[in-house]
């Protein structure tokens, strides 16, 4: 089937996250979709799914345009789309879900469900039980169960979202083969990714959305440099690097850390943090960074491996124990794990502080609050309840709310959503910790904020770690590259699964 | 800020016209007289100093059940379970009344004893649903809502079975105890000062505990976000625990008063409902602890006052009930269209 979108917008609030997007798709391809975390890929392909509705635009299936409500509706269509996170139901068996969501009889026609599902599996050579249950599937089973599915109900566009990640290397080769069957078969496959490899491997044309708009296309073979030129934007100037005075004893040291979730293993990280020092952590959303980062603020237990935090092995105690020995941890999500909202500036600095006496003493709470307030020049009052403020003002009731002195500050993305100037006045306090001998690490996906602020680099990718660079001797394009999966060496431990 | 505060008073006031309009409805549809069923209400319950009396004895459990949701709304859990833990604190207490009322010591001790393992059942009880909430994953209303029958069952078990009456055991419940092991009270009445004074200090000491202390902040704060709370050092967990002990302690505290300062003995429904409608309080009064002890009277004059009306008009009591329920339907959902306009302004 072909696909043609025409001139798609759609805005959240402020946020554009599709410019006039234009797309043509001819059935039997393998459209890559490649752009960075936000370039508005995910949104695209859920107005095409019919998970969220354009705010203008048309899309064209076979030349006919179609208004599209709901994923039923597209399913309807022949359109289905397989999630990032599979959408299915553990506590139920292969074939239940495989026949959910078909529409018609009232009886659910299991026999013949059970025929048609062994028929399409041989045919992608997937094994699968139908009788197992989804709990005891790997992702990349789960998702060999969704493409099945999803063909079943006649889709005949397939759209992927980051496939590859969490899934093992002979699954994928599985999976490109089904991927590479379905075009054969004159099906039309988007797939979506940050992965360069993969998408270089697999598609046979490529576009690149940033920022919301399409800004440029690509057809095998492919130069890397100029797909990584076009997802980051081009040459973007670096400012001065503001090296703070590191030197002296490790204040942080990471022996062969170690830590999984379901999807992810980061392997055997090791790193001497010195008083002072910041270290930025790249990657892609979910390639292992925020795993890293809450092990470190013991808020995900470590598998393997030695946390010392000034000369203390913290190693598998609990995040307060570290929060007493002068850690701390600032969540991306400010408002969902961060600050309490319904609770005032006042509030929150009461509880933040350590308390002595039984009865809280307001009028210094309240004063204690003006001085924080004026300190780290918040927007507000200290009436003013948390979620009345704006993110900036948010963030940095955050940084206020911190103890002094610290030893090691971890954050997640730290001026995510804030203007410039509000990150340059974060950013200032973070440097002022610095000075007093805080070291921090911080996770951000603006390459830029990464190279101006950090003394040393770290980047992610599907759980690889690469050894701290400095970020004297990295660039943009560098940067840029091993985000993507590029110019990593052989040697490098850790792996996915 | 000062024309919110109106705005607030009229949706409030709106609720209660609304919950007053569909109750006369009910009235009329009944086919009472619904002025003159108002008016029995209100002599019902203010019409003489016994009715007075009465409404004081129905006031202490309903404060000490409101003061115990308060808590465990604060730390944000629905603890639907507190009728439940009332009567486990009834069970206790009627069961150190029983095993130490024919010995020699003093009567006053006896009564104190059987009180403090009144609180310690509630808690205990609480405790159960606190950690199957915790350590289990099991929704604290799930959990309570299971408890409590389990408490019923445990009562009619007790009441007819090793704790039965002489003879044939009835749900008239056990035996009563000597009239030395009763709570003292006022000449001719059950009203227990000790009862109502206990009551009243506990709820004064929630509403500061709430309001000016650090545990009563962490609790708001658990309640709001705990994974908020979490990060910023609140071992929260810990403050759920907490919550569910104090309110367990509480209504165990109400349960003890039952037995001792008005049935003296343990029947079957001895919570009465008291815990079900400390959560209609709590949540009329938006959980500010300062507007609990009015509102709570008004509930239990509402509860004395109906009593004429099944005497006058052959109307259930339970119609007490219906405007109490009303009225807070209607002021949560007049907390929703506040909301809702407020936004739109």
């Amino acid at each position: 089937m072909n696909v043609e979108l025409r001139d798609i917008h759609k805005t959240f609030g402020a946020v554009h996250a599709n410019v006039g997007i234009n797309l043509k798709v001819p059935a039997g391809t393998i459209q890559g979709i490649l752009g960075e975390n936000g370039a508005g890929k995910s949104t695209l392909m859920k107005i095409l799914s019919g998970f969220i509705r354009a705010d203008g635009g048309e899309i064209l299936l076979d030349d006919r345009p179609v208004v599209i409500h709901s994923p039923a509706d597209a399913i309807q269509h022949g359109v289905g789309m397989l999630h990032q996170d599979p959408l299915d139901f553990p506590p139920m068996r292969v074939i239940d879900n495989f026949i959910l969501g078909r529409k018609g009889s009232l009886l659910t026609g299991h026999a013949e469900a059970s025929r048609d599902f062994k028929h399409l599996a041989e045919q992608f050579s997937f094994s699968i039980d139908p009788d197992a249950y989804i709990d005891a599937l790997t992702v990349g089973e789960r998702q060999q169960l969704e493409i099945l599915r999803l063909i079943w109900l006649g889709a005949s566009v397939l759209i992927f979202d980051e496939p590859t990640t969490g899934i093992s290397a002979a699954q994928k080769v599985k999976l490109f083969a089904a991927l590479r069957l379905l075009a054969e078969q004159g099906k039309t496959v988007l797939f979506v990714s940050h992965k360069l490899e993969d998408v270089e491997g697999l598609c046979s044309r490529v576009v690149v959305l940033r920022q919301g708009s399409l800004v440029g296309e690509a057809r095998a073979p492919y130069s890397t440099k100029k797909l990584v030129e076009l997802m980051f934007g081009k040459t973007i100037s670096v400012g001065e690097r503001n090296p703070c005075g590191g030197g002296g004893a490790a204040s942080l040291s990471l022996r062969n850390l170690s830590v999984e979730n379901y999807r992810l293993k980061v392997q055997n990280v090791s790193l001497d943090v010195c008083c002072g020092e910041v270290i930025g952590l790249a990657g892609m959303e979910g390639s292992g960074q925020g795993l890293f980062l809450r092990s470190v603020a013991g808020l995900v237990r470590t598998v393997g491996g030695r946390i010392i935090l000034d000369n203390k092995d913290l190693t598998g105690r609990s995040y307060h124990v570290f929060k007493r020995h002068a850690a701390a941890f600032l969540p991306a999500a400010r408002l969902e794990e961060g600050l309490v909202a319904g609770m005032s500036l006042t509030e929150h600095i009461v509880l933040a502080e350590e308390a002595h006496e039984f009865f809280i003493n307001w009028e210094k709470g309240k004063e204690l609050a003006q001085n924080r307030i004026a300190d780290f020049n918040i927007h507000g009052t200290p009436a003013n309840t948390v979620e009345s403020l704006s993110g900036g003002n948010q963030q940095r009731a955050l940084l206020a709310l911190l103890r002094v002195p610290l030893s090691l500050l971890l954050l997640e993305h730290p001026t995510r959503g804030l203007d410039i100037e509000s990150t340059i006045y974060i950013w200032s306090k973070l440097k002022e910790r610095c000075r007093q001998g805080t070291c921090i690490l911080f996770i951000s996906s603006d390459l830029e904020e990464i190279l101006q602020y950090s003394d040393r680099v770290l980047v992610f990718f599907s759980g690889k770690v690469t050894q701290p660079l400095e970020a004297d001797t990295l660039t943009i394009e560098k940067l840029g590259e091993l985000i993507g999966g590029k110019g990593w060496p052989e040697s490098t431990s850790g792996k996915s699964t | 800020m000062k024309k919110n505060t109106w705005i607030n008073l009229g949706f409030q006031a709106g609720a209660l016209v609304l919950a007053l309009l569909i109750t006369t409805l009910i009235l009329v549809a009944v086919g009472a007289p619904p002025f003159k069923a108002y008016a029995s209400i209100l002599s019902g319950a203010f019409g003489s100093i016994n009715n007075v009396e009465n409404i004081l004895i129905t006031w202490s459990p309903l404060l000490l059940t409101t003061a115990g949701v308060l808590i465990t709304f604060s730390a944000g859990l629905w603890n639907i379970g507190i009728e439940g833990q009332m009567t486990l604190g009834a069970i206790f207490t009627t069961g150190i009344l029983r095993l130490l009322q024919n010995t020699q010591l003093p009567p006053a001790l006896i009564i104190i004893l059987g009180i403090l393992a009144g609180i310690i059942g509630g808690a205990l009880w609480a405790a159960l649903a606190g950690a199957l909430k915790t350590f289990g994953g099991v929704n604290e209303i799930f959990g309570g809502l299971g408890l409590n029958f389990v408490s019923t069952a445990l009562t009619i078990y007790l009441v007819f079975g090793p704790w039965k009456r002489p003879g044939v055991g009835s749900m008239s419940g056990t035996q009563p105890f000597d009239q030395k092991l009763w709570l003292p009270t006022l000449p001719h009445t059950e009203l227990s000062l000790w009862a109502l004074g206990s009551s009243l200090l506990v709820i004064v000491a929630v509403y500061f505990l709430l309001r000016g202390t650090h545990i009563g902040l962490r609790l708001k704060a658990v309640g709001k976000n705990s994974k908020a709370a979490f990060l910023m050092g609140v071992p929260t967990w810990q403050y759920s625990m907490f919550a569910f002990l104090l309110c367990g302690a509480f209504a165990g505290l109400s349960g003890a008063i039952q037995v001792t300062s008005v049935y003296h003995r343990l029947l079957p429904n001895i919570s009465n409902g008291y815990g079900f409608l400390g959560l209609l309080v709590a949540m009329l009064i938006n959980y500010q602890a300062l507007w609990a002890a009015p509102i709570a009277f008004f509930f239990a004059a509402l509860n004395i006052g109906s009593v004429q009306l099944q005497i006058q008009y052959q109307l259930d009591s339970s119609f007490a009930g219906v405007l109490q329920d009303l009225l807070v339907l209607l002021v949560l959902l007049g907390e929703g269209a506040r909301q809702r306009f407020l936004r739109k302004v």
